[in-house]
């Protein structure tokens, strides 16, 4: 459904993350695709990657045309046996896309909402969006020799936002957890109404890694803590993966170059540290000692 | 049969009867009683029709955009802000040849803010690949959507359609109106047969990355598809003709006592209704005055501009938008459309009136024909009032 040859990057999480999403949701699937990498380099014309019926129209509106979709599908009567994905990046989704996914979540439509989260504007040069972590160098909060820190604010809530609308289904992500990912995907749209899923994907290029690595990046991010992997239904703290032993954060801060002006500096590694263990505490990720 | 109707709800009436199948809007004055009406005939059961109430605009003409895409007729209905708010969508619905009938209560432009009318606000989206049609009255109005759905969802056209219809003038105002039965209107518009849409059988791809390779022709055949509406509108209004018995000629531009004319206006909307009274009453005394009323903004006719004014000595152009820093929009296309040609009017001045709702009155109208002289004039202003302006710009 999502197939090979199209011109993704070696090591592209996302393009990984999409194929995992659509295969687990199966043909029976349409797609409303926001501007951003994953519709630039599926689908130049004339070529697809995409076997299921899919659909780009902006950077911001997927949400507001699968809507539309969703809509004609419930008056067509095909609604029961169809899904709708609308997916986009994570300026697509955090920043830009933001109101009309309000919008979407609002209204509650029966649609997936999927963002692939690569932590910055990559499809135009690695930018910084809402989703950038902090103290993470981007070409638009570059390291100078006035400010040393980068991004200076923490990622925008985005999975909390969309559970304060009361949607009946919020999940977290990664790439480096294939199985969960589509585990995930399958329970979303088994439930009627609308979800919300947020996928982390590693970006080679953006995050300035060995492309081979993409998914051992992936995986410290979650062990570390820094991307902790929840689910919420109905409002609520689901589950969790729990993490056996959480690693400390420079081990996944040191393999990106996105991260390399913080390697000789222990008061910024332990802001980021702190983040790490607030996530630990907030979703109870360690798994509880056997006393 | 007649009923005395309100604007709106004359075109919620003829919307109702084209069964669209998704209806996407948000609320903005002067569009609000259209969506209004068609909201209640929802929930009343008479239209089955799925509504979207959206955040804004943007997602309004995302929403019909999406239900178009998936091979489902739609509506949507706006004005103004709200307009140049979906402005990117609608330059993508047309560059993605999704058919659709949208409703532009037209409206001025903020700042300073203003609800009334003018037409400031669609006249700046005439290149936004959408076919305009602009309505003088209510009859009009309400007719302009069912041929607009006949036309946009036309195979050699796949274009959407913007029926433009003065704010307040024309959506607030009441009318006995002709609304025909659900039996003439289907026999007049078929259910809407895509020729694409998204559909799980046949998997396809939607707004493509087109590079410099391919994106001149998408361009190019817009550009074409337009001069084939050309010879379709009327063609659609012939039909229309015979099937409800209103006549708008060939729907591209109606002459009012033209042929022998002096002076001639060319206008588009309500306007000129008033115009052709004021030609009434200057006819009655002897003055060969006459109006060209434009009824097809996109696509513009150049050659009927021409046929019916080639031999008209004065026309005053009356536009109820500006373009700062050019001549006035339509007075512009006036201009072209005698451009080494072998026949002109001697005079083509150019009249600006009505922005921001100011009323054009029938003496407006008067002051335009005294106005229009051998001397040519461009981007004079109708009804301004000198004490404001002294105030802006000092003695």
């Amino acid at each position: 459904m999502f197939k090979a040859g199209h011109t993704a990057c070696a090591g592209c999480a996302q393009s990984m993350a999409a194929r995992l999403v659509i295969e687990a949701a199966g043909s029976n699937t349409i797609v409303a695709n926001n501007t951003g990498c994953l519709e630039v380099f599926s689908t130049r014309y004339p070529e697809s990657a995409w076997n299921v019926p899919w659909i780009h129209s902006l950077f911001e509106n997927c949400a507001a045309v699968a809507s539309g979709i969703e809509a004609a599908l419930i008056y067509l009567g095909k609604k029961d046996t169809t899904n709708v994905i609308a997916q986009a990046g994570d300026g697509g989704t955090a920043d830009i896309g933001l109101q009309a996914i309000s919008g979407m979540f609002e209204r509650g439509h029966d649609i997936l909402y999927v963002c692939y989260d690569n932590e910055a504007y990559m499809n135009t040069g690695v930018q910084r969006s809402g989703l950038t972590p902090f103290y993470t160098n981007t070409t638009t909060s570059p390291v100078g020799s006035m400010f040393l820190g980068g991004n200076i604010r923490p990622k925008k809530p985005m999975p909390e936002i969309a559970n304060a609308h009361g949607i009946p289904y919020v999940a977290t992500a990664s790439a480096g957890f294939p199985q969960d990912v589509q585990r995930k995907v399958k329970k979303a749209i088994s439930i009627k109404g609308p979800k919300y899923m947020q996928i982390h994907v590693p970006c080679p290029l953006g995050w300035r890694h060995e492309s081979e690595l993409t998914y051992q990046v992936a995986r410290l991010a979650v062990e570390t803590g820094l991307y902790p992997l929840i689910e919420y239904e109905n409002g609520k703290l689901a589950a969790v993966r729990k993490i056996a032993q959480p690693k400390p954060v420079e081990e996944y801060l040191k393999v990106q170059g996105r991260f390399k002006h913080l390697l000789n500096n222990a008061e910024l590694i332990k802001q980021i540290q702190e983040i790490a263990y607030n996530n630990i505490e907030k979703y109870s990720l360690k798994v509880a000692s056997s006393e | 049969m007649k009923e005395f109707l309100e604007g709106s709800r004359a075109v919620a009436e003829i919307v109702r009867l084209c069964k669209p199948g998704v209806i996407s809007a948000y609320p903005i004055t002067p569009q609000t009683h259209i969506v209004e009406e068609l909201a209640s005939m929802v929930a009343n059961g008479e239209l089955k029709s799925q509504f979207v109430n959206v955040e804004s605009e943007h997602s309004a003409a995302s929403a019909v955009l999406g239900a178009v895409a998936t091979g489902v007729r739609a509506f949507t209905a706006t004005s103004s802000q709200g307009l140049f708010y979906m402005a990117e969508v609608l330059f993508n619905i047309s560059g993605m040849r999704l058919p659709l009938v949208m409703t532009c209560a037209n409206r001025a432009i903020s700042a300073p803010i203003n609800i009334w009318n003018d037409q400031q606000d669609s006249v700046s989206l005439r290149d936004s690949g959408w076919i305009q049609l602009y309505a003088e009255n209510i009859q009009e109005a309400a007719d302009l959507h069912l041929v607009g759905y006949r036309l946009s969802e036309d195979k050699s056209i796949m274009l959407p359609v913007m029926v433009c219809m003065d704010g307040f003038i024309l959506t607030h105002g009441m009318e006995a109106v002709d609304i025909p039965s659900q039996e003439e209107v289907d026999k007049f518009l078929p259910p809407y047969k895509p020729l694409y849409k998204l559909d799980t059988a046949e998997p396809l791809s939607m707004g493509l990355l087109a590079d410099p390779d391919y994106y001149l022709e998408t361009r190019f055949a817009i550009q074409e598809t337009f001069k084939g509406a050309l010879k379709l509108i009327p063609e659609i209004n012939e039909e229309f003709k015979s099937r409800f018995g209103r006549d708008y000629k060939d729907g591209l531009v109606e002459e009012y006592f033209t042929r022998d004319a002096e002076k001639v206006i060319v206008a588009m909307g309500s306007v000129c209704g008033t115009i052709k009274e004021v030609v009434d009453a200057l006819r009655a005394k002897g003055k060969k005055v006459g109006l060209l009323k434009i009824i097809s903004y996109r696509p513009f006719s150049y050659a009927k501009v021409y046929d019916a004014l080639k031999d008209v000595p004065k026309v005053a152009v009356l536009d109820k938008a500006i373009s700062p820093g050019a001549y006035a929009p339509l007075a512009i296309e006036v201009k072209a459309a005698f451009s080494g040609r072998k026949k002109s009017p001697k005079v083509i001045s150019s009249f600006i009136a009505g922005l921001g709702g100011r009323d054009i009155t029938p003496e407006s109208i008067k002051e335009i024909f005294a106005k229009l002289t051998q001397k040519e004039v461009n981007l004079e202003f109708i009804d301004l009032k000198p004490e404001l302006l002294k105030e802006e710009y000092g003695e």
